[in-house]
């Protein structure tokens, strides 16, 4: 059974933006995981104000990629032993490999579906990303 | 082994060593018959374009090579539903180049993935189409003898027009060069290509008045204004006739000034011009075969390590 206060083992996604922790829950694929997971919406946090949590009851490898996608600004907490043994820290990653798909009609992405989705940093500032193929921003 | 997807591809001595390779064709085409002799071209046209596909062939066969290939997509595999993945594929063991054209954006990057022969893009819908920059490039060298120093406008649909983009990036590469950007309001150049400009120390001023700056111009890039690209009818109208290009505009013009044409051309060039020693559209269609020749034999030679192709 998990508890919502503490986890043994296991990884604890924290400071995630209020209201992103479902999506992140979508991307990361955790509802195919067999452990517990907890989501927490709206914890009280001293820097955000308010914050999302997601604590994972197992030690699993996250795709930070599509972590540092999804919310460079949260933090990774690994758990072992009822206490945190590391923090990563994430960021926006060079590269999407299918992580979003393409939206423009006209990119080749469009008719051939098995063809890699792939996207490019282009402005960290604003977080955006473009397509390698038609150049498109993603937004 | 190289492909050829976007402009940048080529660096600005390579695009310099294109351009002097097609002018020394200019000079002695007979020179150069049998450069690519036993060698084949594939040019498959998923979309057709006759002009730019005629072009690439006249090419290959100029150089003694052989062209196989398709002209649009229902005479090709890909009306079967093949990929361009797999009919890139099959066609490495037939070809030792090829040309490729398609309506998506990016089909040439996605053909160069999975090619194991050297790929052009020969225009990805309204993406890419770099041998359409080098014309353009060796348009210019070969009328004005260099690509510095000019002062270049480019008139008409700056918006929406790739042609342009690729064309200014390319010339913002050279010295000196200074740009009018001519349009209609709703149609003026993107931000990411004045950005551009200001990085690398550019002149540039938008006008909406062709008239009134043909003048100074060494260079004109004419382009069509489209109808369905404008908000109303009414507008439209109101401004078609001031990017036509017709004679008594060109009358203010310098006699050295050289003006240019993608095509084809709609009615954005008055067709009394054409017979004016200043109108080098039509030589640009010489040129566009000029220049696939010389980038098909630099990209055997790539491929080859150096020596013939
Ligand atoms: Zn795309």
């Amino acid at each position: 059974m998990l508890s919502i206060d503490s986890v043994e083992k296991g990884v604890v996604i924290d400071h995630i933006k209020a209201g992103t922790a479902m999506r992140i829950y979508q991307y990361l694929n955790l509802d195919a995981l067999d452990c517990s997971v907890a989501i927490i919406k709206n914890a009280k946090s001293v820097k955000l104000g308010k914050k999302d949590i997601i604590k994972i009851e197992d030690r699993i490898d996250l795709d930070l990629n599509v972590l540092g996608y999804m919310d460079p600004d949260a933090t990774v907490n690994i758990i072992e032993d009822g206490r945190i043994t590391s923090k990563l820290k994430l960021s926006l990653p060079d590269k999407l490999i299918n992580v979003i798909r393409c939206k423009n009609p006209r990119c080749i992405t469009s008719v051939e579906q098995e063809i890699i989705q792939m996207f490019k940093l282009w402005d960290r500032e604003k977080k955006s990303y473009r397509c390698v193929y038609c150049e498109q921003e993603n937004n | 082994m190289r492909h050829v997807i976007e402009p940048t591809d080529m660096s600005v001595d390579e695009i310099d060593q294109l351009i002097a390779i097609a002018e020394d064709i200019e000079r002695g085409p007979n020179d150069y018959a049998n450069r690519c002799e036993g060698r084949i071209l594939a040019s498959l046209f998923y979309e057709p374009s006759t002009r730019t596909r005629l072009s690439f062939e006249s090419a290959m066969i100029s150089l003694g090579g052989s062209v196989i290939g398709f002209s649009s997509a229902d005479t090709s595999s890909a009306a079967k539903g093949e990929s361009v993945a797999d009919t890139i594929r099959a066609i490495s063991c037939y070809a030792d180049i090829c040309a490729i054209r398609h309506s998506k954006e990016g089909a040439a990057l996605v053909a160069a993935a999975y090619s194991r022969i050297p790929v052009i893009n020969a225009g990805d819908g309204g993406h890419e189409h770099p041998t359409q920059t080098y014309t353009d490039l060796l348009t210019i060298h070969s009328v004005k003898k260099s690509l510095c120093g000019l002062t270049v406008g480019l008139c008409g649909d700056l918006k929406f027009g790739r042609t342009v983009h690729s064309l200014i990036k390319a010339l913002s590469l050279y010295r000196d060069n200074e740009f009018v950007l001519v349009s209609p309001d709703e149609l003026q150049v993107p931000e990411y290509i004045t950005g551009i400009l200001k990085d690398r120390g550019c002149l540039f001023e938008r006008t909406s008045d062709l008239e009134s700056c043909i003048s100074r111009l060494d260079i004109l890039y004419m382009t069509r204004v489209q109808r369905e690209r404008f908000f109303n009818e009414a507008d439209y109208v109101r401004l078609k006739d001031s990017y036509i290009l017709n004679m008594s505009k060109l009358a203010k013009a310098k006699d050295s000034l050289a003006v240019l044409h993608p095509l084809p051309r709609v009615n954005e060039i008055a067709v009394e011009v054409d017979n004016d020693p200043r109108a080098k559209y039509f030589s640009q269609v010489q040129y566009g075969k000029y220049i696939r020749m010389a980038l098909i034999m630099k990209l055997l030679e790539d491929r080859n390590g150096g020596g013939a192709c």
